[in-house]
């Protein structure tokens, strides 16, 4: 498969972040096309694309613009442009190479609710092209794509930045709103979901959608749901930018139809590992996604929402990060719990305190101190976290070692066979644990 | 000099004429205190719950949940280097190592005199371009121990240029 440009247009036409290159190459044609149509008719389209949000949750896009009720009189479109999973980095590059158009598609979006502002919430760390962006705003206004009455249409809306503070909970929708809201970015209570009155920005309907979604929305509103649906697959439509990292020759994003495989994307795409070493592990979503062995089986599974199921993994963010076969797995696990660790935001007590015990246990296993007993532990932790809170953070923390258990049994229990050999080591912890092993696999 | 000084009064009312209420704009106003007094120090955090209508205590537990304000004084130069996984698998570690061994500090720490202070970071949105570090919120990617050393020598140049410029009144590197 080759990479197509729909979102990297900049790999093309290098100025096109330039407002008067922009409108040489069709820039905001979408946007006056879609002012032309219903807003219904808008939101119709992009149902009908099938496009799904490409921050991580895959939920269907124009699904989640009808659920905004017409008949309140104020409503938000927001930004998520806090790109923060460990080993992300896709939204940064359309942001700086193709700015305009993921301004076109919020703009659309907001025509498509009647939202009066758009908020793009960017993480702190991108603080130099969240200036630049506000330029881009500017120049954009200047042409009257935002405002008031824009393109004569009667409908006004504003578009601002706001900078985030470093914290990756702030990606997790509703803490995102607090975050704008100017109070600890904590995830809220659900229902009210942020579409819904009483749940979204000040309380107001409010759609939420990532960078890279919008960034897709000119271009169906241009070559219609169609044309869309036939790049990639019938569950999966579109191209999907992949952020390859960790032990490939060339990192770096890729713009490829969601349905190629791991195998074209790592090898054909990334120059493959380097050294001529073997690879060993992918995480397909950073670290939110479970860990899969490079077997064949998974090289061949096409990157899609449902294929990724299949193995028992998840497409997310798409931020691949390749593992090859000089690391130990249980070192990654420690790694990313680390992160997990530090960005729990404290508001749920299970993943709060799951976190911090899992980075102890980990810690103490790293450091030569892993006893058998600590899989039923990690096991234990694991399970009082998984569902018991607010947002998903608490799921995913435990995936990195649990799905190590599981899928590198040999690179977890090498720390514990070093600690049975120990003399210190009592019979009878040894022969308890044991019988507790087998409960990784679950 | 403080929030009130009228080099930041435009920049104030932007901060608010952004968003429908005012306590939305304690995040941009933490920062321009962070300008200000270098950290969030607590004339900062009074001043800026002052402007936002809200009381000092929950402006500072804002200022302790992100990161990128800090909560007690730094260096001129506030060095972010990622060692998360991704940074990681591409030698960010033995980076770090070596940056904090050729500033002879330890992690978290200042150099005695006063131009750096280095902390280790999570993920930053780099990932392929690693190791790397952010200095002021700049980045700056595809560093090895050479790339770095250069850096440094660059930034000690420039704070004793800016020292002598400045007779040592204001802060380089901003």
């Amino acid at each position: 498969m080759q990479q197509q440009y729909i979102l990297l247009r900049g790999r093309e036409i290098p100025d096109i972040w330039k407002l008067d290159v922009y409108l040489k190459h069709g820039g905001y044609e979408a946007l006056k096309k879609a002012l032309t149509m219903k807003p219904s008719e808008v939101i119709d389209v992009v149902k009908a694309s099938n496009l799904r949000g490409r921050g991580g949750a895959g939920f269907p896009t124009g699904v989640k613009w009808s659920f905004i009720p017409q008949n309140e009189p104020i409503k938000y479109v927001v930004v998520n442009a806090d790109e923060s999973e460990t080993g992300t980095f896709k939204d940064r590059e359309i942001m700086e190479t193709n700015p305009h158009q993921m301004l076109e598609g919020a703009l659309i979006a907001a025509w498509a609710i009647q939202a009066k502002a758009v908020y793009i919430y960017a993480r702190g760390e991108y603080w130099d092209l969240t200036h630049a962006l506000d330029e881009r705003i500017k120049e954009a206004a200047e042409a009257g794509f935002i405002g008031d009455n824009i393109l004569g249409s009667g409908w006004s809306c504003s578009v601002y930045t706001h900078l985030g503070a470093g914290a990756y909970i702030c990606g997790e929708e509703s803490a995102l709103l607090e975050s704008l809201e100017g109070k600890l970015g904590q995830p809220r209570v659900r229902p009210p979901f942020p579409a819904q009155k009483g749940g979204g920005l000040y309380g107001e309907p409010t759609v939420v959608n990532n960078v890279e979604t919008l960034t897709n929305v000119p271009w169906i509103i241009l070559n219609g749901a169609e044309a869309y649906q036939k790049i990639g697959t019938p569950q999966s439509a579109g191209t999907k930018i992949f952020c390859v990292s960790g032990h490939v020759v060339k990192p770096g994003n890729y713009e490829l139809p969601l349905g190629v495989t791991f195998r074209e994307l790592i090898f054909d795409h990334a120059g493959g590992i380097p050294g001529g070493r073997q690879i060993k592990g992918i995480l397909p979503s950073g670290g939110s996604g479970p860990i899969v062995p490079a077997t064949d089986a998974v090289l061949d599974t096409p990157l899609t929402y449902e294929d990724m199921q299949k193995i028992n993994t998840i497409l997310g963010s798409a931020s691949i990060i390749v593992i090859d076969e000089t690391v130990d797995m249980t070192w990654v696990a420690a790694r990313v719990t680390k992160f997990f660790k530090h960005e729990s935001c404290g508001k749920c007590t299970p993943c709060r305190e799951g976190t911090y015990w899992l980075d102890k246990v980990l810690d103490r296993i790293m450091a030569g101190e892993g006893k058998p007993s600590d899989v039923e532990l990690i096991n234990n932790i694991a399970r009082n976290m998984a569902g018991m809170t607010l947002c998903a953070l608490g799921d995913f923390a435990a995936n990195p070692i649990i799905h190590t258990i599981k899928n590198f049994p040999e690179d977890f229990y090498k720390h514990v066979r070093a600690e049975e050999a120990k003399p210190a080591a009592k019979p009878a912890g040894r022969g308890k644990a044991r019988e507790a092993a087998p409960v990784a696999g679950d | 000099m403080s929030l009130t000084d009228k080099k930041y009064a435009k920049r104030i009312e932007a901060a608010f004429a952004k968003y429908p209420d005012k306590r939305s704009a304690v995040m941009p106003l933490l920062y321009l205190a962070q300008e200000e007094y270098g950290w969030v120090s607590p004339e900062g955090i009074h001043e800026v719950a002052e402007l936002c209508g809200l009381d000092p205590t929950q402006v500072r537990s804002i200022a302790g949940f992100y990161t990128m304000y800090s909560e007690k004084p730094k260096g001129q130069y506030w060095l972010h280097v990622c060692t998360d996984l991704a940074c990681a698998l591409r030698g960010a570690d033995q980076f770090y190592a070596e940056l904090l061994e050729d500033l002879g500090i330890q992690d978290g720490e200042t150099t005695a005199d006063g131009l750096f202070t280095v902390e280790h970071v999570m993920c930053l949105g780099a990932c392929d371009r690693a190791p790397m570090l952010q200095c002021n919120f700049h980045f700056h990617e595809n560093l090895d121990r050479d790339k770095m050393r250069a850096l440094i020598d660059k930034w000690r140049a420039e704070a004793k240029q800016h020292m002598k410029t400045s007779g040592g009144s204001e802060r380089a590197g901003d």
